[in-house]
This record gives C-alpha cells, sequence and structure tokens, in this order.
C-alpha cells in the first residue's frame, strides 16, 4: 500500500512541474501546435478509454519492471500516445532524452540500422539520474527504473530481414533494454518477434469517451460547435480520434474561431513585425465577429471529403429503372459530373455501398448479393489504380442493370 | 510568346475568377499564422496549381515567384546515384517524386528531412515554416508515403507540406488523415465560357459567344483544354464565328477514326490494321488508359443502348488488365477484339452470356 501512495505522490508531484513549466514556455508556440501533438496525453491517467492496458502499465509503474511489449490496433487509438506517457512517467524530462530512442517509417530502417543504430543504443550503459540532494527529489518524482526503451514505431513497415535481426538483440540486451514495437496489423510481425513481446491490442474508440475527449478540447480551445458536430465527427473518423482531432482543428480554422481565441498573442505578434506592410493581412486575421461562428456539422464533412447527400441521392435515382432516357445517358451523366466535382472514387464507392446495400429497404436480397459482388470487384481495381472514371461508371452501369432485372 | 494558360494564370487570390468559396478559404488559412498540411485534390485542369501559387504568394509575397531549378543528386542504400530536379524558392520547394519512380522514398526522407531540420534563412519571412509542395502525390509508392506519416508531425514547427493529387484514393489513410482536404473541384461550362471571354478580351479577340460556349462543352469541364483550343482557334482562323470547327487535338482525331473504322467493318484484318494506328498513338507517348478511355466513350454514341452496359463493362476490366499488365497493346487489342465480338453478336440477335 505504501508504494500506492507513493506513486500518486510522485504523479501529483509530475504534474504540479508540468503545469508550472508549461505555463512558462511561449504561448505562441502553443498555438502553432497541431492540437493532436498539444493534446497528446501527459501521463497515463490521461488516457482515454484502453483501461485493460493502461491498469496493467500502471502496475509496471510500481514495480519498475516491463515485458517487451507489442502494441497493436487501428490507427489513432493512443498506441504511441501511451507508451509515450509511460516513458515519461518513468523517466521524467531530464533523463528522456537519454534513456529513450524512438525510431519509426519515416527513418530510415533497413536491417543495417537494426545491426548499428539499435544495437548500438541497446548496449550503451545506463545514465544515471542526477546525483546529489536534487537527484533524490528527482528519483521520488519519478521510479527511473535501470532499463532503457527503444520505440520502434509502425513495426509492421520494417522488413522480415530487419526483423529477423531484431530477435536476438532483443534478448541478448534484456537487462538493460525493453523493446515496445508499435504496429497496425499484428500479423505482420515475425512470429519469432510476436512470441518475445507481451501483446497488448488497442480497441477502437467508444463514443463516449473519444466525444467526450472533443468536447473538452473544443472547450480548451474556445470553439463553439453546433449540435451533432461531435457526433459527425465520431462517424466521419470511425474510431480514430486522431483523426477526429484533425478535423475538428481544420474546421475551426476554417471558420476563424481560433483566430478569436488568441487574439491577445496576435497583438504580441503585430507589435514584432509593425515595420512590415502587411498591416491589412493582420487586420482580415481577426474577423471582429469570428467569435460568433461555430464549427458546423457541414464543414466537417467538406474537410472530411464526405459527398453531400443530395449528390448521392442523384446518382441513385439515376441508376434506377425509370421511363426518362436510357439507362446509360442518365447515369454516364450523372458520373461525369461526380467525376469533375472532383469526389475521390473511393469515397464514393463507400458512401454508395451505405445508400443501396445497408440502407435501402426496396432492394431485394438477391439483388444485393449481386450488387456487393460488384462493389468488390471495384474496390479492388481502384486500390490497384484504374482509371476512377471509367471503374464508378462500369461499376453504376451494373448496379442499374441489377436493379433493372426483376 | 507565352501560351495563353500561362499568361493568363492568376497570380493572386483576389484575381482567381470561381469558387469565391475555395478562395476565402485559403486566404484565411494563409492570414491566420496557423497553416496545417494540405491535400488538394481534383481532375486535372481545374486550377490546383494555380491555387496553390496563389496561396503561397499569399503567405510569403512576391518573393516566391523568383524561382530556380537545381538538380540534385541522391544515392540510394545501393548505392545508385538518383538525379532529381527540384524547383525552389527562398520560401518554398517543388517536387515531383514519381520522376524517380521507386526511389521516391530515399529522395523523400533526405529532402524533407535536410529541409526540415534547417530553419528559415530569411529573417524577414513572414513565416517561420518553408513550405514543400509534392506533385503527383497520388503516385507516390506505399513505402514513400509511410516515410512521410512521421515527418509531418515531428518537423511541423519549421515544414508545411502542400500535396497534389488528382484523387486521394491512392494516399494512404494516416496521410489523410494528417491533412486538410481541399476538393478543387473542375469549373462549370458557364465558368469555362466566362472565363474564355475574360481572356479573349485581354487579347483583343472579338467575342463571339457560342464559339466559346461550344469550346467549354468540348472541353469536358478542364479549363486549361478550353484555354488550348480557343487559343489553337484563334490562332488558325483570322476570323471567328459560331461556325468556324473546334481543331480536335491529333490524337483524339485518330482515335475518331479507330472508332469509325471498329463500327464499320469487324474481322481479323481490320483488327490489323487498327492495331497499326494503336501502335501509333502509343509511340506518340499517349498513355494507353487515355486511348481506352477516349475510343470507350468515342464509340459509346455508334452503338446501340443494350450493349453500353457490357462494353462499358469490358472498358473497365481492360483498363485494369492495363495497369497489372506489362505491354499494353495486348490489352488494347483484345478490348477492340471483344467489342466487335459484342457488336457482331448484337446485330446476329445472338444472346450469349460473354461472362465466361
Amino acid at each position: 500500500m505504501a508504494s500506492f501512495f507513493d506513486i500518486r505522490a510522485r504523479q501529483a508531484a509530475a504534474a504540479a512541474q508540468a503545469s508550472s513549466s508549461k505555463s512558462s514556455a511561449p504561448v505562441q508556440d502553443n498555438r502553432l501546435q497541431p492540437w493532436v501533438e498539444k493534446y497528446r496525453p501527459k501521463s497515463l491517467d490521461d488516457i482515454a478509454a484502453q483501461d485493460h492496458t493502461v491498469t496493467i502499465l500502471r502496475r509496471t509503474l510500481q514495480s519498475a519492471n516491463l515485458p517487451h511489449m507489442l502494441f497493436y490496433g487501428p490507427p489513432g487509438t493512443g498506441k504511441t500516445s501511451t507508451v509515450l506517457a509511460l516513458a515519461k512517467q518513468l523517466y521524467g524530462p531530464d533523463l528522456f532524452k537519454t534513456r529513450v530512442l524512438e525510431l519509426n517509417a519515416s527513418d530510415e530502417r533497413g536491417i543495417s540500422i537494426v545491426r548499428e543504430k539499435v544495437k548500438d543504443f541497446a548496449r550503451m550503459q545506463l545514465s544515471n539520474p542526477p546525483a546529489g540532494p536534487a537527484g533524490e527529489e528527482y528519483r521520488k518524482k519519478y521510479p527511473c527504473p535501470p532499463y532503457k526503451i527503444i520505440i520502434l514505431d509502425e513495426a509492421d513497415s520494417m522488413t522480415q530481414d530487419a526483423q529477423s535481426a531484431l530477435r536476438r538483440t532483443m534478448e541478448t540486451y534484456s537487462k538493460i533494454t525493453r523493446f515496445c514495437l508499435i504496429c497496425n496489423y499484428v500479423t505482420r510481425i515475425i512470429d519469432p518477434l510476436a512470441s518475445r513481446c507481451s501483446k497488448f491490442r488497442f480497441k477502437a474508440l467508444d463514443e463516449t469517451n473519444a466525444g467526450k475527449r472533443l468536447e473538452d478540447i473544443a472547450k480548451l480551445e474556445n470553439v463553439k460547435l453546433e449540435d451533432g458536430v461531435v457526433d459527425t465527427l465520431l462517424k466521419c473518423s470511425e474510431g480514430d480520434l486522431r483523426k477526429a482531432i484533425t478535423f475538428l482543428q481544420s474546421a475551426a480554422r476554417l471558420v476563424g474561431a481560433v483566430a478569436a481565441a488568441s487574439a491577445p498573442d496576435k497583438k504580441r505578434k503585430r507589435a514584432k513585425i509593425e515595420d512590415e506592410e502587411d498591416d491589412d493581412a493582420m487586420d482580415v486575421d481577426a474577423p471582429s465577429d469570428s467569435s460568433s461562428k461555430a464549427v458546423t456539422v457541414r464543414s466537417i464533412e467538406e474537410i472530411a471529403g464526405v459527398i453531400p447527400d443530395p449528390t448521392i441521392d442523384s446518382l441513385t435515382t439515376a441508376m434506377r429503372p425509370s421511363r426518362s432516357g436510357t439507362p446509360y445517358s442518365r447515369v454516364s451523366k450523372a458520373v461525369e459530373d461526380l467525376v469533375a466535382e472532383g469526389w475521390s472514387a473511393t469515397q464514393v464507392v463507400t458512401q454508395l455501398y451505405d445508400k443501396i446495400v445497408l440502407s435501402d429497404e426496396t432492394v431485394e436480397n438477391w439483388q444485393k448479393s449481386k450488387i456487393v459482388l460488384c462493389f468488390s470487384e471495384t474496390d479492388r481495381r481502384l486500390v490497384d489504380g484504374s482509371d476512377e472514371h471509367l471503374t464508378i461508371l462500369d461499376l453504376c452501369m451494373q448496379v442499374a442493370g441489377i436493379l433493372g432485372e426483376s | 510568346m507565352a501560351l495563353l494558360v500561362d499568361k493568363h494564370r492568376p497570380r493572386t487570390l483576389d484575381t482567381l475568377s470561381y469558387h469565391p468559396d475555395l478562395s476565402e478559404r485559403l486566404r484565411s488559412l494563409a492570414a491566420s499564422g496557423d497553416f496545417p498540411h494540405l491535400l488538394i485534390y481534383g481532375p486535372s485542369g481545374a486550377g490546383k496549381k494555380t491555387r496553390i501559387t496563389a496561396t503561397l504568394r499569399a503567405l510569403y509575397g512576391p518573393g516566391v515567384e523568383k524561382i530556380k531549378i537545381d538538380s540534385r543528386v541522391f544515392q540510394t542504400t545501393s548505392n545508385r546515384k538518383l538525379e532529381f530536379n527540384i524547383v525552389s524558392s527562398n520560401y518554398h520547394l517543388e517536387i515531383t517524386p514519381s520522376d524517380v519512380g521507386n526511389y521516391d522514398r530515399v529522395v523523400i526522407q533526405d529532402l524533407l528531412k535536410e529541409v526540415a531540420q534547417t530553419q528559415q534563412v530569411d529573417l524577414a519571412a513572414k513565416q517561420r515554416f518553408k513550405v514543400v509542395v509534392i506533385n503527383e502525390a497520388d503516385h507516390l509508392t506505399r513505402d514513400a508515403q509511410a516515410a512521410l506519416r512521421r515527418t509531418m508531425e515531428k518537423y511541423s514547427p519549421n515544414l508545411r507540406l502542400i500535396l497534389l493529387a488528382n484523387s486521394t484514393s491512392n494516399i494512404i489513410a494516416p496521410i489523410r488523415s494528417r491533412c486538410l482536404l481541399v476538393r478543387v473541384a473542375a469549373p462549370t461550362e458557364v465558368e469555362i465560357a466566362g472565363v474564355l471571354a475574360k481572356v479573349g478580351k485581354k487579347e483583343g479577340y472579338k467575342s463571339c459567344e457560342p464559339l466559346e460556349k461550344r469550346i467549354a462543352k468540348d472541353s469536358a469541364r478542364n479549363l486549361r483544354r478550353a484555354l488550348l483550343m480557343f487559343e489553337a482557334v484563334h490562332a488558325q482562323n483570322d476570323i471567328v464565328n459560331e461556325k468556324t470547327p473546334i481543331p480536335p487535338p491529333d490524337w483524339e482525331a485518330l482515335i475518331d477514326v479507330i472508332a469509325k473504322e471498329i463500327v464499320e467493318e469487324r474481322s481479323p484484318a481490320r483488327i490489323l490494321q487498327v492495331r497499326a494506328k494503336l501502335y501509333d498513338l502509343l509511340t506518340h507517348c499517349i498513355p494507353a488508359t487515355t486511348v481506352l478511355k477516349t475510343l470507350t466513350f468515342k464509340l459509346m454514341p455508334k452503338i446501340d443502348d443494350s450493349l453500353k452496359a457490357d462494353v462499358v463493362k469490358w472498358s473497365a476490366f481492360y483498363e485494369h488488365r492495363i495497369r497489372m499488365g506489362s505491354k499494353v497493346i495486348f490489352h488494347l487489342e483484345a478490348f477492340v477484339a471483344k467489342f466487335m465480338r459484342l457488336y457482331e453478336g448484337n446485330l446476329l440477335g445472338m444472346d450469349i452470356d460473354w461472362d465466361d
């Protein structure tokens, strides 16, 4: 029980320190940061959902022992955030740099890197926490366990060879190094690696948690939301919180809601560049009525690339049997418009599928089963990079044909 | 002498003639100081590039128009040397990574890191970040796109990306979720006619509304094409009226001939003749997809309605084959043969399922 209180005390101290350091940081930098980075969870307690994983990891904070870990799950569920928060809580700001190595797909990660960089880091001596009375203090806040962490983000894009090269490295240096692999598809991690790690599955965020998080952020950023915006965000992002937050930020930028929130630091910025002739540009920047504007459902849909219902409806109407004109003339016209408007073909396919297969009761089941075949073929062709206009036209003509049968 | 397309390209956001909402949005983004990564998509000739250039100008002022072309050499892991052209100004870089084919990942990693790790040199610059414009982003390999993911987050203080693509289908989801998606729709025929009238007035051409409307209709909502056609018409005729014929591009005329020939006679001998023409098109660097697509749409008015669905089906089928296969002429020919068979079958009144 003592250790329990101990960990709580540490956390409280760390939180206090974090908030004090945050207020002293330059405000402007914060504003330019993507909200995804700005609102990344600072500690394990901040992490939305994923209770199971968080409970286990919290225990490791107390016991100061950690297995090799493999995090997997769909994008935007908090895998990277969790491991970063854990590392921060374990080591604190001073040791974080020397004890944690983060590699991801944007770094070169062939077999040579695994052999050199990862191995070198893995066998490096542990850096020591600061000595003296300051060090005592530091240790109180952070456990500083005697091992380093190597985070391999997006591990499923590592080559097979590079993964095999990791196998022995992981075991040899297991005394002073822990690995954390993060990936979307656990099947792309070779078995020998997977069996060396304890696996944590991250499930897609449930709507309440994600919704609450979005509302919190909106409140902190002074963004007004119309009714239903949060629901639309969740629907468009399909459980991907990062996507939802990015959509929210983009929408807020578009309505200029952010400009009002950060008016004070704009004045400062303006004073700095007063001698330049872009005064009018700065004036445009802060429209006086921007605070009254709210983020609308439509603007979210536009950003997410969702096709408005009337457009899709006109396409489905064209596909249904009717007396005016031939099916080809109607469908080809509708498809041509759709392509010229620049809508993405995959989005068209997804929404058409929702409309016809999932939510249309008038279509018979045998028709649906035929239609689904067409959708499957179309999707594959699009992934292979076929011409969108022809592919979509083909799909619509086939569906129209099936709908016309009786 | 510059072409009309370049000569009258709008340089600032204020002078863009259509999509006022979009221009307004881009303006507020450029002014807010909080510029996101952008993914601009839309059909070709809709004005994506023009809008980007105008936005960059709004961000940095006229300095962005002083551009230079560098040639850089990159080295792959297997020690192959790649030559790569970069168009750059003091404030932005413009690259077309699909030029180097499968090695685009190397270029993306090396170049973007280099840009991202150096801060803006010009102290008088309006923005702290540099902009990298990536053309043809939908042709980037999966590897290269994966390499972009973390770079976009990590170096966001120094670097903003603008990706240009024809469609978002080939962009992986993680990239899409990190960008602000901006759709540039093709201009409507009325808007195109308006632009043509404006350009014509500036050039001192005598205005002729019916002609402009016809060009707008023929251009398939592609403004660049409309302007080129407009210029061609005026270059070939001193006096234009509503009846002046619009000369189609050579390749389109040739495909028209092919379509006529196929419908006229359906025999192996005819396939041989058509084949020579198809080769002619391919050797002039007309992409096989364009050939097939144009041919399909040229054939459409010439055939019976009951056949159209089938022709589209096979056209899409062989287009996919072209994409997957390596020798395009096979698939083009196969389509021609298939079409002849369908047409013949329809004439004889045979109702055979050609699926199998």
